[in-house]
């Protein structure tokens, strides 16, 4: 049906306007492409945060793009309400383009810069790493204890430092944790740096609230109310709910894990604690959000429309996932069985499992958190220029 | 599929006013089954490039602001019509209107909260969230839960009429011939813009530099043929809408994105470097609509929009860059227009312009004097470099001929006599209503008050 226009000759005198530079990866170009179209186009104003940052823009530089990319939650809304998606020509794909910039962008700010590479087979790193750490741990275990730990029943206090030492899982522990931190914060610095407008946007108290609630409710997560297309031209809210069950279960055990450092060791109380104290349930209830968020959203990328999805990247988000989740389900047996013989191997599980997630942490989807809490900063900011 | 069953509601055609016609039908019981020829992903005609709809509404509303009284309506509409309408229908759907925007809700179409930004209508118009193609999505979840049975790819090629009464239709269904047979049928399958055999008719050649700004799949098969079997025909066939597109827009299905808004802030020439047209009559959205048609005029359809660097970020931006140049000459040169004329053209201009100040947003003092044809309003020296130009084409909406119908969407015979069993809703019949002119989202009006009309008229007669 369709002929020839004059596109061919028209094209011709407006190419060479837009000299890209260089380092510019072929997905920073396809995203200026689109932007460009839906900065024509605007129909998707009314979705998310993404859009009207976009109008505020002319040209689009690929710090803007980055900006726009980690600003953007995936709700996917503006995937199936574009007239101009694949089979048209256009092939608009708003949210499977930004999810393949933010990857690139955890990668270009990694920190050390060489660490970017892990991001390229991500879900291969994070269960490698994961098997590793397994390995580790339980080596350790055996080397440094007797082995019989891991399956005859301990009890009483300190219990758990039979299995693994208190200074070989806190030493471990702090390490690793410290550097994920120490990583992440340089990358955000960067990221913050790299991604910055021409001009200074001034902080101000109100948008940094606006910034923290945007996180805390995932505002952009539910499409202006009624709700994002999880599964498919459908609005649901599930994945809003799921990622906070998941997220605040995660804060819980983190909650959790402090406030038994703070018993150790300044109040004196050694673990295992009871069952109805404050280390425990915080635990207990976190580790059950995860999970339930986790195992959630696993079964989401199950069944979802795969036309949105950027597909390179599943392998390191069902990896992470998977890791939460069963961070979250050894956390939960431990408590089941810790005044059995299963204590051991469990906990040496559990262990394992959260060093993987510590050191994977700054060279993961997990750079999601900080990049996006910053592009929700820089969005608040903008707005109020 | 089941080419055997009699459907109480055959509804032809996949579109905003095909769908209010089957969830009507469908709810007041009927069994419906929609025919869409386009596949599922390219499904619902040009509603999937819409944007808003024209609502009647006494007070402020979630979704508009202020009031929009039926006076104000029909005034707007007698305007563009040029008094081209028929009263009482106009006056039926406007009234209709009011309750188009809650019926469509109902369907799970989300509409925008009234907006501030960018097209200042929501006075007037209910934007969709996400644009028509979201409606369309949500039209088609509603009417797939209530059980209306859809049929893509499937072209109706014929519906075979005997004295007013349809009595099956013929499709190419996937490829396969098949018949269809109904008790009722509803026809929602939109104008014939995207066929170029039959606008060459009428435009000759010209037809083939004419974009199509919707859907590929309007090409009138079932409105020619009902014509031909001795329903009664209203609108001039000669007449399209159409608007300034970018001439490097695909020539189909473009959508709204390929509209250009840079006309009241340019001078614009045709190839032979002249200008035709003044381009500060009046506000753009009321004359976006009249330069598709002025461009369709000039020789091989083409005119170019040439402004300086000051008038670049005076409308939205377009899809694809404009041409830029360091100078006037330079800028022909890569238009490919005669560059001395250009500067000429461009001279003349600049001498004409009178001293105002400058404002984008509304009538403004800048004007020429002693310029044919004169640029009344926006006119400001085009001196600072760079200098760039669009290229525009004419980009057709839709086409105004269609099937005539009665207040209760009931299809019209030649011989003055209602059709026994044929309704119509939508752009096949809106030339009952617009016989000329246009008003931004009175397309989707028109469509949702008569599908909601046909569906209920249609299930009722089935029914009997
Ligand atoms: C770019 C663009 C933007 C627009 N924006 C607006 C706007 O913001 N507001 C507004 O009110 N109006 C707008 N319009 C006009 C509006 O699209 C129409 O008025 C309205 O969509 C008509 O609806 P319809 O259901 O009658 O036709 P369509 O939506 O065109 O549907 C026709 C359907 O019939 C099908 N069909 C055609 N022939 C056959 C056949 N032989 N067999 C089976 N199926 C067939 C087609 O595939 C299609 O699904 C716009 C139009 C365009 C092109
Ligand atoms: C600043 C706070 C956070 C924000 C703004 C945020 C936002 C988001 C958003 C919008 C998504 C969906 C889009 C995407 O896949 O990228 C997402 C996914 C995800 N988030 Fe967060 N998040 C935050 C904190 C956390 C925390 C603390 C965790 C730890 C449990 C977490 C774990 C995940 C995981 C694993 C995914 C992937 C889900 C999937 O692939 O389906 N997030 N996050
Ligand atoms: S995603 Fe598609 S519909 Fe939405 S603004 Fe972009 S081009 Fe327009
Ligand atoms: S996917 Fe959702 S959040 Fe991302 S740009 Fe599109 S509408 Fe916005």
């Amino acid at each position: 049906m369709s002929q020839a226009s004059d596109g061919m000759k028209l094209a011709a005198y407006s190419a060479g306007t837009e000299a890209a530079p260089r380092t510019e990866s072929t997905t920073v170009a396809e995203a200026r492409r689109q932007m460009e179209i839906c900065n024509a186009c605007r129909y998707c104003e009314g979705y998310c945060a993404v859009f009207p940052a976009m109008a505020m823009r002319r040209a689009f530089s690929e710090g803007d793009l980055t900006h726009l990319a980690n600003l953007c939650h995936n709700c996917k809304g503006c995937f199936h309400s574009c007239q101009y998606a694949p089979p048209h020509p256009f092939g608009v794909n708003i949210p499977a383009t930004f999810a393949t910039i933010r990857q690139e962008s955890y990668a270009e700010y990694a920190v050390p810069r060489a660490m970017g590479r892990l991001f390229e087979r991500n879900g291969t790193v994070v269960a490698g790493i994961s098997a590793l750490a397994l390995t580790l741990v339980l080596l350790l275990v055996v080397a440094l204890q007797d082995p019989s730990v891991l399956w005859s029943a301990q009890t009483g206090t300190g219990a758990f430092f039979r299995v693994i030492p208190y200074t070989v899982m806190v030493n471990l522990a702090s390490l690793t944790f410290g550097w994920a931190i120490v990583a992440m914060i340089l990358s955000s610095w960067r990221y913050w740096r790299g991604t910055a407008p021409r001009s200074r946007l001034p902080l101000s108290g109100p948008a940094v609230a606006e910034a923290t609630m945007d996180v805390v409710l995932l505002r952009n997560l539910g499409g202006g109310g009624h709700g994002c297309n999880d599964l498919d031209d459908g609005f649901a809210q599930k994945r809003r709910w799921l990622h906070q069950a998941m997220a605040g279960g995660f804060l819980l055990c983190f909650a959790a894990t402090s406030v038994g450092t703070v018993y150790h060791h300044i109040l004196g109380w050694f673990s295992p604690h009871p069952f109805w104290s404050l280390p425990v349930q915080l635990g207990t209830w976190g580790g059950v959000l995860l999970c339930i968020g986790a195992a959630g959203l696993l079964y989401v990328k199950a069944v979802t429309d795969p036309a949105p999805v950027a597909r390179r990247l599943l392998g390191g988000e069902v990896a992470m996932l998977a890791l939460l989740f069963l961070i979250g389900a050894t956390g939960l047996l431990l408590l089941a069985v810790r005044h059995t013989g299963a204590m051991g191997i469990t906990l040496a599980l559990h262990l394992g499992l959260v060093l993987a997630f510590f050191l994977v942490l700054p060279y993961s989807k997990m750079m999601h958190a900080p990049f996006r809490a910053l592009a929700l900063l820089r969005n608040a900011m903008e707005k109020r220029r | 599929m089941d080419f055997t069953r009699v459907w109480d509601v055959l509804v032809v055609g996949g579109g905003n006013a095909a769908l209010c016609a089957a969830i009507t039908a469908r709810r007041l019981g009927a069994s419906v089954l929609v025919a869409e020829h386009a596949p599922k992903p390219m499904r619902g005609g040009n509603s999937r490039h819409t944007r808003n709809l024209r609502a009647l509404h006494p007070a402020p509303t979630n979704v508009l602001t202020e009031s929009y009284l039926e006076e104000e309506y029909w005034d707007d509409l007698l305007r563009v019509t040029g008094g081209r309408t028929d009263e009482a229908l106009a006056r039926m759907t406007i009234r209709a209107s009011q309750h188009a925007p809650g019926f469509l809700e109902e369907c799970g179409v989300v509409f925008q909260p009234s907006l501030s930004g960018t097209l200042s209508l929501s006075r007037t118009n209910a934007f969709f969230l996400g644009g028509g193609k979201a409606l369309v999505n949500a039209l088609y979840r509603t009417a797939e839960a209530l059980g209306v049975e859809v049929l893509y790819d499937t072209e109706v090629q014929h519906i075979a009429v005997e004295e007013g009464f349809a009595k099956e239709a013929i499709v190419s269904w996937r490829g396969f011939p098949e018949r269809i047979r109904f008790r009722t049928v509803v026809a929602s399958s939109g104008g014939f813009q995207a066929n170029r055999e039959w606008l060459r008719r009428y435009w000759g050649d010209a037809a083939d530099n004419f974009q199509i700004r919707g859907t590929p799949y309007a090409q009138g098969r079932v409105l020619k043929d009902l014509l031909g079997q001795g329903v009664q025909e209203v609108g001039d066939p000669t007449q399209f809408h159409a608007v300034a597109n970018d001439a490097r827009a695909p020539m189909e299905d473009g959508g709204l994105a390929m509209r250009l808004d840079c006309v009241p802030f340019s001078v614009v020439v045709n190839e032979e470097v002249e200008r035709f047209y003044d381009e500060g009559e009046d506000v753009w959205p009321k004359r976006y609509a009249i330069w598709g048609r002025l461009i369709a005029q000039q020789p091989n359809q083409r005119a170019f929009a040439i402004s300086d660097s000051q008038a670049l970020f005076d409308y939205l931006p377009s899809v694809f860059p404009p041409v830029f140049a360091g100078s006037v000459r330079e800028l022909a040169g890569k238009l490919e227009l005669d560059p001395d004329k250009l500067e000429r053209v461009v001279a003349d201009y600049n001498a004409s312009v009178r001293p105002g100040t400058f404002n984008g947003k509304a009538l403004d003092d800048c004007h020429t004097e002693g310029l044919t044809p004169p640029k009344s309003h926006w006119a400001r020296r085009i001196e600072k470099p760079p200098f760039h130009a669009h290229p525009l084409r004419p980009g057709i909406t839709f086409t105004f001929l269609g099937v005539k119908v009665n207040d209760r969407a009931r299809v019209m015979m030649a011989d003055g006599k209602p059709s026994a069993n044929m309704f119509a809703s939508g752009e096949i019949m809106a030339g009952n209503i617009l016989g000329q002119g246009y008003l931004a989202g009175f397309g989707m009006a028109i469509g949702t008050v008569f599908g909601r009309i046909a569906g209920e008229e249609a299930a009722r007669a089935a029914r009997n």
